[in-house]
């Protein structure tokens, strides 16, 4: 099966008012499958949301691409021409952002703002639209889809938000789904709920989709792979049970370790002190040359100072890019 | 032993915007009863919507209840005055969500933190210096940090200056209200384990609110379930964890997502 959706070696640095280059993502390099949910894990200033933008090139005016493919359709779209680009964008593939209150428009009904979403990408006639619109609502929400596209934004619940979003990207049955955050403002009950909405259309409509997110629990049961991003780059990658069950990566590890344990048997005591990572993943924290996450690592050695690691394969399908696993 | 905080029966109705000549009311706290201990921890826990954040607001003296009794340290404080109330507040204080819109922005981090001293007009100059620098050490931030801008920090940076911004005036009760949510998982563990060591060191008092319920088994005494303005279920953290009575518990347990790593043993 070949990949849908193929980046390879995606390198983008933002411009400072100086006109200094800064790197936010140094050789990415991943294919996504058809109908594969594709978690990407990483904590803030990691890259996650810049590889979003940088997907369908919707990136702020300092960002540049300095190298790399990404290629979708037969077309490398980094080098794609802006009507090429349109012809794609919220078509083929769609985006869904965190904050589902700034991303709609509160003054105009969710249907809508649904319906316009296909006038852009169509030609069909008022009817057709319509009826479209009809069919996509009652995708998203099993009951009272009338009434919730009757109404305004801020008639709905933030889980209600969310679904006219996910609304907007699959109204004109894209094949990649691009989700950023998407369940970062909800509560955890509506959260699951929202899992719950991408994993059905996932499996009427084939889907594909990149879920971007920091908390590694998400992805549990529901993502099919792991990427996991440390500071511009892959950390580690590979199927999702393996790497949330057994993560090899010295940061993936201490990552899960930090978050507290329900569980029984893994709990921790009561109000102990969390393995927590020390200090931060800042630019201006970062090691000149070496691995990104040497001055954290609890597991490092001599050479991780010296030069960086690259990917290796601990199966065909799972990769880590650390020297523990260099032979 | 007298508790740090009673809350008694709280009420708190808002006027709900409707169409004119219909007016309807919501009631956001119906009825909330309960103790905290001076020194220790209550999680409240629920669904958005459930009336934590109007509690927290209330116990702050944001808010007036519209019926019922706090007391703190044994003292009626849902009802004073303003000018009584301005005795109440330093004692009692509240850590929001995101630092990045509970700080100002334009002020240095020792402008943030000289203002709460500087209000209280107790202060001469040589000792708020003295005050922000120990405040400073003891959230773990660095010196050099007194003259940058908050945005310059990081997410956590910012979050532990907001923690030392409500330490300013020594307050006996830290509200955090979602406090960890809006940070990654590696920084919650270490504002998670500040928060202890401020515990241990200060006997701070928390009430601590979140949907987080493994946060809030790991940190808290005891942890209240809330659910449409009501406590529905109130225990021992491990308890509620392990033998949820309430339908609402139930579905917050079910609702929490969680990762299972294997056991070391297996992991090479």
């Amino acid at each position: 099966m070949t990949a849908i959706l193929e980046i390879q070696d995606l390198h983008v640095s933002y411009r400072s008012s100086r006109g200094r280059l800064s790197p936010a993502l140094a050789g990415v390099s991943f294919g996504l499958m058809p109908g594969e949910i594709m978690g990407v894990l990483g904590e803030s200033g990691s890259g996650k949301s810049t590889l979003a933008g940088s997907l369908v090139r919707l990136l702020p005016d300092n960002a540049c691409v300095t190298r790399g493919t990404v290629q979708f359709e037969g077309k490398d779209l980094l080098r794609a021409k802006p009507d090429q680009l349109q012809q794609v964008r919220g078509r083929r593939i769609s985006l869904i952002f965190q904050e589902p209150s700034l991303a709609l428009h509160p003054t105009m009904r969710a249907g809508e703002q649904v319906r316009q979403v296909l006038a852009a990408h169509s030609s069909s006639g008022k009817s057709a639209l319509n009826e479209r619109t009809r069919q996509v609502f009652a995708e998203v929400f099993p009951e009272e889809a009338g009434r919730i596209s009757r109404s305004y934004p801020h008639q709905l619940s933030g889980g209600q938000r969310q679904r006219v979003l996910i609304a907007q990207a699959i109204a004109c049955d894209p094949s990649v789904v691009i989700a950023d955050e998407p369940t970062a403002s909800l509560d955890s009950t509506t959260q699951m709920e929202i899992l719950g909405v991408f994993r059905t259309l996932r499996e009427k409509l084939g889907l594909a989709m990149i879920f971007i997110t920091h908390n590694p629990a998400l992805l549990s049961g529901f993502a099919d792979r792991v990427l996991v991003l440390y500071a511009g780059e892959v950390a580690e990658c590979g199927p999702a049970e393996t790497v949330l069950a057994s993560p090899r990566h010295p940061y993936t590890k201490a990552l899960f370790q930090s978050i507290p344990a329900v569980s029984e048997k893994s709990g921790y005591g009561h109000k102990t002190k969390l393995p927590a990572i020390l200090g931060d993943s800042t630019r201006s924290s970062l090691p000149i040359r070496g691995c990104p996450f040497e001055p954290r690592c609890t597991e490092r050695m001599d050479i991780c100072k010296e030069r960086e690691p690259a990917l290796v394969n601990l199966s065909t399908s799972h990769t880590v890019s650390c020297f523990k696993y260099e032979s | 032993m007298e508790p740090l905080l009673k809350v008694e029966n709280l009420v708190k109705r808002y006027a709900k915007r409707s169409l004119p000549g219909t007016p309807e009311e919501l009631l956001a706290l119906d009825g909330v009863s309960f103790t905290i201990f001076a020194g220790t921890t209550l999680a409240v826990v629920g669904e958005s919507g459930s009336g934590k954040s109007t509690l927290a607001a209330c116990l702050a003296c944001m808010e007036s209840p519209t019926a019922g009794n706090i007391w703190f340290e044994g003292k009626e404080i849902a009802n004073l005055e303003e000018r009584a109330r301005r005795q109440v507040r330093p004692q009692i204080q509240l850590i929001f969500q995101d630092p990045a819109s509970s700080l100002n922005l334009r002020w240095s981090v020792m402008e943030v933190l000289a203002e709460p001293l500087i209000l209280q007009r107790k202060f001469s100059r040589e000792e708020i210096d003295l005050r922000v620098t120990l405040l400073l050490e003891r959230v773990g931030l660095s010196p050099e940090t007194l003259k940058r801008l908050p945005i310059e920090l990081s997410g956590g940076q910012r979050q532990r200056l907001a923690i030392a911004r409500s330490l300013a005036l020594e307050p006996k009760l830290l509200i955090l209200d979602e406090a960890l949510s809006a940070l990654d998982c590696s920084v919650q563990a270490q504002i998670a384990n500040l928060l202890m060591d401020l515990q241990s060191s200060l006997g701070m008092t928390y009430l601590f609110i979140t949907h987080d319920l493994a946060m809030a088994a790991h940190l808290a005494d005891e942890i209240a379930v809330m659910d449409r303005g009501r406590i529905v279920e109130q225990g021992p953290a491990q308890k509620i964890l392990r033998h949820p009575e309430q339908e609402a518990t139930r579905q917050l347990l079910a609702a929490m997502p969680r990762i299972t790593l294997a056991p070391p043993s297996l992991e090479q």
